[in-house]
């Protein structure tokens, strides 16, 4: 059979044979066709230029009392189609999951489906204000009590604390249930132990908690040593903070002999649930004997993420550590939804609040609509998806990039650089040269445990057209870099509107506002 | 006397005054760096112990003490100029000095011959 003509007249690219003769291209503008070249706004403003032009209201007494402005105050004046152009242009710069494969390991850059986002713009959900009376927001109250009933059965877990407002935030609620918990039995601790390959924010939160962070090596699996972790425990372990999957994306598979032993020596068993994505519907992590886990609905449950935010990190606490829950949380009673907003009855032991209000509400109507709309053999496929999608990427590129690690990965795969050793290419620049090539890299340089990580994570969400054009892509590169063309790596990337960014600079002498050139003087 | 640590600190020992910082692979291996905590003054450390916090545009770091004393200084130079880390590790871009109170500890150490010794293990 021949192959079905699909072009339908169009040429399969553009004619632009003679490109290559022609010097390269100058603009007048500095636009290069639909890459425009745009100025801070600021610079783009003039005095006595405005969008809205109202006239002075006559013959009304000033009530201000005389402490009307006197100068000017240095916001630009720009025109309503201005604006428009300027914040349009800078979202057509942005990359995101709307746009293309965005395979950044550990951050689970799934689709955000439309339907969450209608769901939480129902006027009923997107108009309440916090301080309504609760009898007057039953639905929102149900629907936030319904979230908590997922997320409990979900884990396997007794309770959850919904109000923590990302992945780091739900840390530190977690752990301040430990604390609490550890308090109120006059058991003072001070170690914490947290693998190498944690999540920077897991040393950093029992840090912040007061805790000293004692470091636990890796195995050459790229698991946590357990003779190591054995040597460490004593009566002054607080708790040991494990990702699982861990960030080499690999199931920790001693975890219940991790989970054990915590408990006899006296300490608790904090799982941060950042890569949750892989295993939801398939392990409870009760199961495993976790004393409190984060969520990050911004990952698992597919609610925005990276600029698109903000997140939110629900905590599942066992039954030990849930009287130590902020507040508030909903209660159903007598057939009505209510908010316990005091230290009181049940809750007279919670550590306190974390936030003003109950959580990110927009949040929790989008990851609802996303359980829903799965059910719970979706979200058991969601796993199975996100773990054969990223296993497939081990496979297709495991033969001419080095894999760090022996055997199937869950919902990531690492590699490392040595399959870039004596090429002169580092993999900044080869993340720098997949930018060329259309796609957002992939994250680099963490995990810590291996040389020059790669690490791949490409979700549930991703066809097998999209991750075979990306593995594609790999494989060419990896190629090109073995065939001695360095130069062009450490010149990547050369298609954006800049080029390679002084990095090192940036973080050392970050230049972190504008400044206005002159200011006229105020009038005395 | 110089001696080294398995975790890549360097000690220069004059005395009974030790100057620390990173050797050059460890920088290498870093990368540029970009932020540098060194300890205060009067500061009391045990060998090990985490003395000094390094970032760079890969990774942040602690520095650990590879004896038991007292800190004499920072190197105030590093919180301006980070770079001095990877432009001279072994000199200007030392991290702190330390009044070592356990003299016995530095036999533990590696001296330069051991230290490349074991930078070839580690390939």
């Amino acid at each position: 059979m021949t192959q079905m003509d699909r072009s339908q007249g169009r040429l399969a690219r553009p004619a632009n044979d003679d490109a290559d003769t022609l010097a390269p291209v100058v603009t007048a503008s500095g636009h290069r066709a639909l890459l425009l070249e745009e100025p801070l706004i600021f610079e783009q403003g003039a005095d006595g230029r405005t969008g809205v032009d109202l006239p002075e209201p006559a013959g009304r007494p000033s009530r201000l009392g005389g402490l009307d402005r006197r100068g000017a105050i240095g916001l630009p004046g720009l025109s309503e189609p201005q604006v428009v152009r300027h914040f349009t242009r800078l979202s057509q710069k942005n990359y995101g999951i709307d746009s293309g494969f965005f395979p950044l390991g550990s951050c689970t850059m799934k689709h955000n489906p439309r339907l969450n986002e209608k769901m939480a713009r129902l006027p009923g959900f997107a108009d309440l204000h916090p301080l309504q009376p609760p009898e007057t927001v039953q639905g929102a109250l149900a629907l936030i009590h319904e979230l908590a009933h997922w997320l409990t059965t979900l884990t396997g877990m007794p309770a959850v604390a919904l109000s923590p407002a990302a992945g780091a935030h739900g840390e530190f609620c977690g752990m301040a249930a430990i604390r609490s918990a550890l308090a109120a039995r006059g058991d003072v601790r001070r170690r914490v132990l947290v693998p190498e390959s944690a999540h920077g924010t897991n040393p950093a939160t029992a840090a912040v908690l007061g805790y000293e962070v004692d470091p636990i090596p890796a195995t050459d699996r790229g698991r946590v040593d357990l003779a190591a972790f054995k040597a460490k425990l004593g009566s002054d372990v607080a708790a040991v903070m494990i990702t699982n999957p861990n960030t080499c994306g690999l199931f920790e598979d001693e975890i219940q002999d991790i989970s054990r032993l915590i408990h006899e020596a006296g300490g608790f068993f904090y799982c941060d649930g950042a890569n949750f994505n892989a295993i939801v519907g398939r392990v409870r992590p009760a199961d495993l004997g976790v004393d409190c886990m984060h969520i990050n609905l911004h990952k698992t449950f597919s609610t925005p993420h990276g600029g698109g935010g903000p997140g939110s990190g629900p905590v599942v606490l066992s039954a030990a550590l849930a009287p130590y829950a902020p507040l508030p949380m909903v209660v159903m009673e007598q057939g009505q939804y209510r908010l316990v907003e005091t230290a009181e009855g049940d809750a007279a032991a919670s550590f306190g609040r974390l936030k003003a209000f109950h959580g990110q509400m927009g949040m929790f109507v989008r990851a609802l609509a996303y359980m829903k709309s799965h059910g719970a053999d979706g979200l058991r496929q969601v796993a199975s998806d996100a773990v054969l999608n990223a296993n497939y990427i081990l496979a297709r590129l495991k033969g001419d990039i080095t894999a760090s690690f022996e055997g199937p990965t869950m919902h990531e795969a690492l590699f490392d650089d040595r399959f870039l050793k004596d090429t002169g290419v580092s993999t900044l620049d080869f993340a720098k040269a997949l930018i060329d090539e259309g796609f957002h890299p992939m994250t680099m340089y963490f995990p810590l445990v291996v040389h020059g990580a790669m690490l791949i994570e490409p979700t549930e969400t991703e066809s097998k057209q999209s991750i075979d054009q990306f593995c594609d892509t790999m494989l060419s590169l990896a190629r090109r870099a073995k065939e001695g063309d360095a130069a062009s790596f450490q010149a990547a990337p050369r298609l954006t509107p800049r080029r390679r960014l002084d990095e090192t600079q940036a973080a050392r002498k970050p230049v972190l506002r504008w400044t206005q050139p002159a200011l006229p003087k105020a009038a005395e | 006397m110089l001696k080294f640590s398995k975790d890549h600190e360097w000690i220069r020992v004059d005395g009974s005054v030790g100057t620390v910082g990173i050797t050059a692979y460890a920088q290498s291996q870093l990368g540029d760096v970009v932020f540098v905590e060194v300890p205060a003054a009067g500061k009391a450390l045990q060998a090990g112990q985490d003395a000094a916090v390094v970032e760079s545009v890969k990774a942040a770091s602690d520095v650990y003490s590879p004896v038991d004393g007292t800190v004499i200084e920072g190197n105030g130079a590093l919180s301006d100029t980070p770079e001095l880390v990877n432009e001279d590790p072994m000199g200007e871009g030392w991290f702190f000095r330390i009044s070592i109170s356990n003299p016995g500890q530095l036999g533990a150490l590696m001296d330069e011959e051991a230290y490349a010794a074991y930078l070839e293990e580690l390939g």
